[in-house]
């Protein structure tokens, strides 16, 4: 499976689009994972507060209240119902989700996906074989495990583990540099994800990846295979998707009469399909502009457009 | 290209490399794990911020964001890690290192987003973060007979969380102990008599409630407060018991003998 080689997906994309274009969503979504941990230590490192907290819950410029619903609602399966300040943090949360796609959280802001996506590239480089095989609707059982331990125990009891917050929590407070939680948990997520299971985490087993799908899954925000009949078939963006069962249908759909828009709640609009096409295939768009038929006049214009772009 | 090669006259050094990786992968994944729950020391007993619901509850609202920590003026609270004691990522402070300085406003409890700390506590002085327990009592400075009275001086309730009650001092005869006695219907649990203490070890220290107070049965009744609330007593009279020797002398309803003492210190009513 190891074939070397085929481990450079994004390749042809660069010879033909540039370094930065061919990895312009990738460098965007690392400077905002980072700028979601930046905005937390201005203020302890430098005076300038921005945001207090942690992504469990937090406070931005004195006045916007952002909470996880993810733990509102195990809050309130274990018998509380939190006052108004995390309910309102919450609901802002939610309604952004559920316009931009849930799982824009673990591509865009979840600092757990920088150590995953590391641990897979790693894993790449040292060719080693994909490992304990998980079906990826296992985290939707977690998920359901993480409900009813809060309702069983009466206590948030997932926060014991939750490498999301955990993760987070260390590097807003620096305990990360200490062999405290955060670095236990991170190393966890880190050796998994390389040595016992390809993308295990993230697209296996995280439960709070599998509550922001949920809530994700009339998202606006979509990827859309607008140029789909210019696909040459590379292969490139399977290889590079944590979630690759999420693209076939809209990019080979054609022909079934599906339409090019990415409606799987599973895409975490991370645009690194996007990214990596030398074809220029994909690009952010609506769900709304998905009839079959939008393909054919689209790549018409592709066909025009993309021989300058190469030029240029 | 040299990759190529490489891997393709050396398949089985390169299995088993990529097999070490995968194993040590398994391990260290395990070890993580395992050394999460692990504790550093036995340490003080852990406090909760003030207006903290209680403990059960607490595990139920507490969502670890770490906002009322940022808010602390004092660096008082910490959230927990590894080894702490509390629930991990959840608010405590250690009073022997850092005592809750009872901020008026008590920021903390303003920044909590959920109601783990309570919005109703509005003044400091009702805080119940634990009550001070003076557990040294063969160590305490003022039990041996001194006057340290730190403890006294540095409360902010002074004289009223912690008064000092006077007694005689038998082992000298002459002098007196001023014993420091809390009062956990004032004491808020600051922890700055704890922090105070001038002994290495501190003999009064802030436990939570739980452990400090004790607790009575639920079917217990205190007579007196319910003679009080009954106006009189609840028990019937005795009955009149005759004695021998007191025939013919009155008695109460309450089953006593009516005495009056004669000039030479007898009972005019005994005869022997």
């Amino acid at each position: 499976m190891s074939r070397p080689g085929i481990h450079h997906p994004g390749a042809s994309a660069v010879a033909a689009k540039g370094w930065v274009q061919a990895n312009k969503w990738l460098l965007a979504r690392r400077l905002s994972q980072a700028l979601v941990v930046a905005v937390f230590l201005t203020g302890p490192l430098w005076g300038v507060w921005i945001a207090k907290g942690t992504l469990a819950s937090s406070l931005t410029l004195g006045i916007l209240p952002l909470t996880d619903p993810l733990m509102v609602l195990q809050g309130l399966l274990a018998g509380h119902l939190m006052t108004a300040t995390a309910l309102l943090g919450a609901a802002i949360v939610l309604g952004f989700y559920v316009l931009v796609g849930g799982r824009v959280y673990c591509s865009w802001v979840c600092p757990v996906n920088a150590v995953t996506d590391l641990a897979h590239w790693l894993r790449l480089r040292l060719g080693i074989e994909k490992g304990l095989n998980l079906n990826r609707d296992t985290r939707f059982w977690l998920l359901g495990g993480v409900l009813v331990a809060a309702a069983a125990t009466g206590t948030i009891a997932w926060e014991a583990i939750n490498p999301v917050t955990v993760l987070h929590r260390g590097l807003v407070t620096g305990s990360i540099l200490g062999l405290g939680s955060a670095a236990l948990v991170t190393a966890a997520v880190f050796l998994f994800d390389l040595g016992v299971a390809a993308r295990g985490w993230c697209t296996h087993l995280c439960p709070v990846g599998a509550f922001y799908g949920l809530i994700g899954r009339a998202a606006v925000l979509r990827v859309t295979a607008v140029d789909r009949a210019a696909c040459d078939d590379c292969m490139d963006c399977f290889s590079v998707c944590p979630e690759r069962h999420v693209i076939a249908p809209a990019l080979r759909g054609a022909a079934k009469g599906v339409g090019p828009v990415i409606l799987s709640a599973d895409c975490t609009n991370c645009g690194r399909c996007i990214d990596v096409c030398s074809k220029t295939v994909f690009r952010f768009g609506t769900r709304f502009r998905n009839a079959p038929t939008d393909a054919p006049t689209g790549s018409a214009e592709a066909d025009a457009a993309a021989p300058p772009a190469k030029v240029a | 290209m040299a990759t190529q090669r490489d891997s393709a006259q050396t398949p089985n050094r390169r299995a088993m490399l990529t097999g070490a990786v995968r194993g040590a992968c398994a391990l260290g994944v395990l070890g993580s794990l395992l050394a999460l729950p692990s504790r550093k020391k036995a340490e003080a007993v852990a406090l909760r911020p003030p207006g903290a619901i209680a403990e059960k509850d607490f595990a139920a609202a507490c969502v670890r964001c770490g906002l009322c920590v940022k808010d602390c003026p004092y660096d008082t609270l910490k959230l927990s890690d590894r080894g702490d004691g509390p629930t991990l990522g959840t608010p405590f402070f250690n009073a022997r290192a850092v005592p809750c300085e009872m901020c008026e406003r008590i920021p903390c409890v303003a920044a909590c987003p959920t109601g783990a700390l309570d919005k109703g506590l509005t003044d400091i002085n009702n805080a119940k973060m634990g009550v001070a327990v003076l557990v040294g009592q063969e160590t305490c400075l003022n039990f041996l007979g001194l006057r340290c009275d730190v403890c006294y001086r540095v409360c902010p309730r002074i004289g009223e969380a912690i008064t000092l009650e006077l007694s005689h001092n038998a082992r000298t005869a002459k002098h007196a102990f001023f014993i420091p006695t809390v009062h956990s219907a004032k004491c808020t649990g600051c922890g700055k008599c704890e922090k105070a203490c001038v002994l290495d070890e501190a003999a009064i220290k802030v436990l939570p409630h739980a452990l400090a107070s004790g607790q009575l049965g639920k079917h217990y009744r205190l007579g007196w407060e319910e003679k009080k609330k009954a106006g009189g007593s609840l028990v019937e009279p005795s009955p009149e018991v005759q004695v021998r020797g007191m025939e013919g002398v009155e008695m109460t309803p309450g089953g006593t003998y009516k005495l009056e003492k004669r000039p030479d210190g007898g009972l005019k009513e005994f005869k022997p």
